[in-house]
């Protein structure tokens, strides 16, 4: 396990190193100077911006060396002064918004993988009944309909005609002052909203994957054989069947996570949750360049801390990994 | 077991069919445009702001008084035209580094693999707010940057098929006879793995509506006064507690175009590729 988990950090150095490259490449992502373009063209970016974009990635240096003097910032996590009016650190600012985003996902990825899993097993063990028609299509209409859209629409619904849901925040305005019952009850009526849409939207590819996988598995012959040694169905599904079919739907929920993070942005904005996707938003509004790098590159840290416990949980659950010599 | 089949077989050309209606259907609306809004999309009528739907205006009108039914119908437009020229850019990358990277192997294939690694570690729509940051929100900047940031599977997809078909017997039978790599790609490999990506760009226009459309709803897309479907949408989040019909009636175009691109593109799979299509 220890030489899997060391090979695997290993793997991941020239990922970190690629990602700070393209992170980096994004600045001069604009033809020419990047500060000329920023104040001709950017309404919001002032002289004083362009001047305090040249000092902080030395735009005056050469390429390598800007890259290399950023570099070394990025590995303390120091990714400046925000351009904002407070002039906070970026590594604190986003620091101060991470939690909201990580538990919006926590409880999303939790939901789907809740909900998912027992829904395509379901669909596999009931295949081309009707049950399993009525899913293919829901699968059809959960991977066509725009997530923000649905969130107006819930909004709209829920939140203005019928009243049930709170549409705005994560907790209300006097949260401080409730009981730790309430303050529980508080925290769930916001999220409603919020986490179920997030889930409705991964929830067609994922229960689908489920299915198929599972699909695959039951045609197996240990399956048969377990069968044929008379064991009860639930028992074959789920000691014999599920493990199986678990490893590649463990993978397919690390592929989702960047999917996941990038939808907080839209999430976050449309219920005004304080998370790190509002301050995305906010900074790329406000052309507050340090942040953005800062949440660009800290993004995608964050996938591949999601892709590694992924891969933690894979070799957990399948032992031919663990010892793959390879 | 026949019987399944032939169910099965009835199922994928009703895929194909309701998807390629549903798309020939809006590219209809697109090019017709101009003939079937009943208003100009830009008008703005003070007089007549936020009213409902009503046989005037079918869609009702936006905060400006601007005719939504219009303005749906030439948003139409920019998505079709956003969702063919980002996916034609994220081909064209994909086949050229898959083709690569598949049949000449070695450190070229491991070096684009690695690239195509590290792009996929990027949230893909913190990646393109990103660089939409540095530009300029513009219907050419997001096409590039939709076309930029989503041709790692179609590249991942290129690569696999070529591999398998640089070992067929054609393929060795060509390079017996002394051909240049570059006519034995475009000859020989190109020809084979069009199909496969064929399909992958039908499901990659849908995803790349969505994501214009999120752009635009963000305000990071399509720029006001154009019509977009997602800068409709923006006007409906504002509008929400007053005009439903803001933010119903460019979702649902949203909704069915992307459906249509989705059942168009499962359906070919289906129809020109049996083997992957058994589940």
């Amino acid at each position: 396990m220890f030489r899997y988990l060391f090979k695997r950090l290993l793997g991941m150095i020239p990922l970190i190193i690629g990602i700070t490259i393209i992170s980096f490449s994004v600045i001069h992502m604009t033809p020419g100077d990047p500060t000329q373009l920023l104040t001709s063209m950017n309404p919001n970016a002032s002289p004083d911006a362009a001047q305090k974009l040249v000092k902080m990635y030395h735009l005056d240096e050469p390429i390598h060396v800007q890259y290399w003097l950023w570099l070394k910032k990025v590995s303390v996590l120091d990714f400046g002064q925000s351009f904002a009016l407070d002039g906070m650190s970026v590594t604190e600012k986003i620091v101060n918004r991470l939690p909201y985003t990580i538990y919006l996902n926590i409880m999303s990825i939790s939901l789907i993988f809740i909900i998912a899993l027992p829904l395509g097993i379901l669909n596999a063990y009931y295949k081309d009944t009707l049950f399993d028609k009525i899913s293919t299509v829901m699968v059809f209409i959960g991977f066509a309909v725009p997530t923000f859209w649905l969130a107006l629409l819930c909004m709209y619904f829920f939140g203005i005609q019928l009243g049930w849901l709170p549409i705005s925040g994560l907790v209300s305005y006097n949260f401080s002052e409730l009981s730790l019952w309430a303050k529980f009850v508080d925290l769930a009526k916001h999220s409603i909203l919020p986490v179920g849409i997030s889930v409705f939207g991964s929830l067609a590819g994922l229960s689908r994957y489920a299915r198929n996988s599972m699909l695959d598995v039951l045609n197996n012959d240990y399956v048969t054989a377990a069968r044929a040694r008379g064991l009860s169905e639930h028992r074959v599904l789920f000691r014999h069947a599920l493990k199986n079919a678990l490893l590649p739907i463990i993978t397919i929920i690390g592929l989702s996570i960047p999917g996941l993070i990038g939808g907080s942005v839209i999430f976050e904005s449309i219920f005004s949750i304080p998370g790190m996707g509002q301050l995305f938003y906010q900074s790329v509004m406000m052309r507050d360049y340090p942040v953005v790098m800062g949440i660009l590159v800290i993004g995608a840290f964050l996938t591949l801390a999601g892709n590694l416990i992924a891969d933690i949980l894979y070799a957990a659950v399948d032992p031919r990994i663990r010892y793959d010599k390879k | 077991m026949i019987k399944n089949k032939i169910f099965s077989g009835m199922n994928k050309y009703l895929l194909f069919y309701t998807g390629l209606v549903i798309v020939l259907f809006f590219i209809i609306v697109a090019v017709l445009a101009p003939y079937i809004s009943p208003y100009d999309p830009t008008a703005i009528d003070l007089n007549n702001v936020l009213a409902p739907p009503s046989t005037q205006h079918f869609f009702g009108t936006d905060e400006l008084g601007r005719d939504v039914f219009s303005r749906v119908v030439y948003g139409s437009r920019i998505s079709i035209f956003v969702g063919f020229v980002a996916v034609g850019i994220s081909i064209i990358i994909g086949l050229f580094f898959g083709l690569i990277s598949g049949y000449f192997g070695g450190f070229t294939d491991t070096l684009i693999m690695r690239f195509v690694d590290i792009m996929l570690c990027f949230p893909a729509f913190f990646l393109i707010l990103a660089v939409i940051t540095f530009l300029e929100p513009s219907v050419i900047n997001v096409m590039a940057v939709i076309g930029l940031t989503s041709w790692m599977g179609v590249t991942r997809l290129v690569r696999a098929e070529t591999l398998s078909i640089k070992t067929r017997d054609f393929v060795t039978a060509a390079k017996l006879q002394n051909i240049s790599n570059i006519k034995i790609l475009a000859k020989h490999i190109l020809p084979n793995v069009v199909t496969p990506v064929f399909v992958a760009a039908t499901l990659g226009i849908a995803g790349a509506i969505l994501t214009e459309s999120a752009l635009s709803f963000l305000g990071l897309g399509v720029q006001p006064p154009t019509p977009s479907w997602g800068n409709i949408l923006t006007s409906g989040k504002d509008n929400i507690a007053f005009a439903w019909w803001l933010s119903v009636f460019p979702g649902l175009a949203i909704f069915i175009t992307v459906l249509g691109y989705n059942l168009l593109g499962e359906g070919l799979r289906d129809i020109l590729d049996p083997k992957l299509s058994k589940k």
